[in-house]
């Protein structure tokens, strides 16, 4: 929307009264209500019941518990953070974005270039059409097929582990391979998808500087260095700003369908763990003060790569 | 004189190799692009053709990537059990009424802000997107979301998730890109803003709209979070629930009620029912996905636009 047409708006909109606006507007008004009410019953009310993370909450006491249970400041918090939990918390859903970023950034940017330099267009798209499917596909089935693939009685990749003369390893209850795994699979399931926005950007870049750096002789791989990729340069730092902005949300889906006791040591994360304390265990003023840190951390988190988005390209997420 | 023609490689964004060294990028690229396209392909062969081998030869292990043998025998199995069919019916229906829902109120609130002259307009937009960025948290809606009453009710799967505030910034987005004349031209003529959204908004931004029903429709058919949270009910209970029993915690509940027959040849079913299970929970995606490809591009670019 242009700046002139947003001045315009303001002009038209200075010399009317609040009660001629509402008449004017009334159907938008009333169009926007649902959303309204939407929004502040399932967006809102729970944050007013972050306080919750401050009083001795009990279940039975409904809506009318939030104002009326007993007030016990910042017990949970600091009940949390000199538990032995805190740290193991932290630390693994730290990793886990921080591996996931790593090793799922790059993969989409490498695809995507390949893709399109691939000379036939039909192959491309098939390529691309069957590569973005498993993002489709839903966490129970993606975790359900990497399970019963690497089950140690019948799953394929120890069967070819064996065949191979290895030995088997039980994969879903060894600490030391579910980063691992939790990362594989989920570039497994995205980096098609993801590549999409790095395709459509080189398709972007003027097909005219392909010529001229034909006509001088640039090889291949000097017009992927020189051309392509700083022609996605702005792509690549705006997802980049984006996915950490993001970084601390680990998905609480994958995780608790992926992990075990047996793996908690490197598995368990906060929403985890919050889920564990307050719907399983029904401590829920502990569990939301743990959720009200989380929430508060990634809260951060965003805004600062919000405005690392707008010094670097000049453009807010907003 | 002949003029030559040099010849145009088909994709604009690729040339001709000609040295040695280009050559051998073009080997390295095919190579990795038939990777991809062969990782990402090799789980969904493998369980289909699992899925349709014989047991035997699935049990001593001798399906590797073709199917061995044909056997159907696990299939009516799994068909014969009414808990997979009262799941599925029920993940239809959420996916179907809700991703209606999702529609409707997504450009019922998309709308206003994409009005210019809106009086509000600024206000409520910054009133959605701080929901994308801050949220009570698990526990605090958890205690809402119950205490409303949607505990064991088709509604927590619906209204809990009814606009996804990314989704309706892409809506507003597009939106606000229709030319204003065709609504001020609308507005002189008398023009509701009812009118004015089902009529000339809706209609000219149908492949956005194309896109969100894709993206909602398959969060509502692969929503696991909700219905675990929100229905203890197994007459409730989406498909997805059902498959996490199967595949995860090694439910023996399409065996047993497959009934006595079928138990002598359990040992070499199990992991056969599991990947029809997932076979079957896949066809609606891979059947649906593929037509809507051709908007996806422009979906996913709407989404790198700023609001």
């Amino acid at each position: 929307m242009s700046a002139i047409s947003r001045r315009s708006a303001n002009v038209v909109n200075q010399n009317k009264t609040l009660g001629q606006l509402i008449r004017r507007d009334k159907y938008l008004l009333l169009m926007f209500l649902p959303v309204l009410i939407y929004y502040l019953v399932f967006s809102y009310l729970p944050m007013v019941g972050i306080v919750m993370g401050f009083e001795d909450f009990r279940m039975g006491s409904g809506f009318e518990g939030l104002f009326t249970s007993k007030w016990v400041g910042l017990k949970w918090f600091s009940q949390f953070f000199s538990s032995v939990f805190a740290w193991r918390l932290i630390r693994n859903t730290f990793l886990l974005s921080f591996f996931s970023l790593i090793f799922g950034f790059p993969i989409p940017i490498i695809f995507a270039v390949a893709i399109t330099q691939l000379r036939s267009q039909r192959f491309a798209k098939v390529a691309q059409v069957i590569t973005y499917l498993p993002y489709f596909i839903s966490t129970v089935v993606v975790v359900g097929m990497m399970t019963n693939f690497l089950s140690p009685s019948s799953g394929i990749i120890n069967l070819l582990i064996e065949k191979a003369g290895g030995k088997r390893i039980n994969f879903m209850s060894d600490p030391s391979w579910f980063r691992k795994l939790y990362v594989i699979s989920g570039s497994w399931q995205t980096f098609g998808f993801n590549s999409i926005i790095f395709v459509a950007a080189i398709m972007g870049i003027d097909p005219s500087l392909y010529e001229a750096m034909e006509v001088d002789g640039a090889s291949r791989w000097q017009r992927i260095v020189h051309l392509i990729l700083p022609g996605i340069r702005e792509t690549i730092i705006l997802l980049l700003i984006m996915t950490l902005g993001n970084l601390l949300n680990v998905g609480f889906e994958k995780v608790y369908l992926m992990y075990s006791p047996a793996v908690y040591e490197t598995g368990d994360v906060i929403s985890t763990y919050v889920y564990r304390q307050g719907i399983e265990n029904h401590k829920y003023g502990y569990a939301s003060a743990v959720g009200l840190f989380y929430s508060a951390v990634g809260f951060a988190f965003v805004m600062t790569s919000n405005w690392l988005s707008r010094k670097a390209t000049g453009s807010s997420l907003w | 004189m002949t003029v030559q023609v040099k010849k145009r490689p088909s994709n604009p964004h690729s040339f001709l190799a000609s040295k040695p060294s280009d050559k051998l990028m073009d080997v390295v690229i095919w190579v990795l692009v038939i990777f991809a396209v062969i990782v990402t392909l090799y789980p969904f062969l493998y369980v289909v053709s699992v899925s349709i081998s014989d047991g035997a030869a699935v049990a001593r292990g001798d399906v590797i990537l073709l199917p061995k043998g044909f056997s159907l025998d696990a299939f009516s199995m799994v068909t014969k059990n009414s808990q997979l069919w009262i799941s599925y019916g029920n993940t239809f229906f959420y996916t179907i009424v809700g991703t209606l829902c999702n529609l409707v109120f997504t450009c019922l609130g998309a709308f206003p802000l994409s009005r210019s002259h809106f009086f509000l307009r600024r206000q409520l937009n910054f009133f959605v997107a701080f929901t994308m960025y801050f949220s009570g948290g698990l526990i605090p809606t958890y205690i809402v979301v119950t205490g409303i009453g949607l505990y064991n009710s088709r509604l927590a799967m619906i209204l809990p998730v009814l606009v996804s505030a990314y989704n309706l910034m892409i809506c507003r987005s597009a939106m606000s890109s229709v030319p204003q004349d065709l609504f001020e031209n609308a507005a002189l003529e008398g023009a509701s803003d009812f009118y004015q959204m089902l009529h000339i908004a809706v209609p000219l931004i149908k492949p956005t709209l194309a896109v969100l029903a894709l993206y909602y429709a398959v969060a509502r058919y692969n929503d696991f979070f909700n219905a675990m949270l929100y229905l203890g009910d197994s007459n409730l209970q989406p498909l997805q629930i059902f498959l996490r029993r199967v595949l995860l915690q090694a439910s023996n509940e399409v065996l047993q009620s497959a009934g006595g027959q079928a138990a002598a040849a359990a040992a070499e079913n199990t992991l056969k029912i599991r990947y029809i299970c997932i076979v079957l929970a896949a066809i609606p995606i891979f059947l649906i996905t593929p037509f809507v490809q051709k908007y996806l591009v422009s979906g996913t670019m709407l989404g790198a636009v700023k609001g």
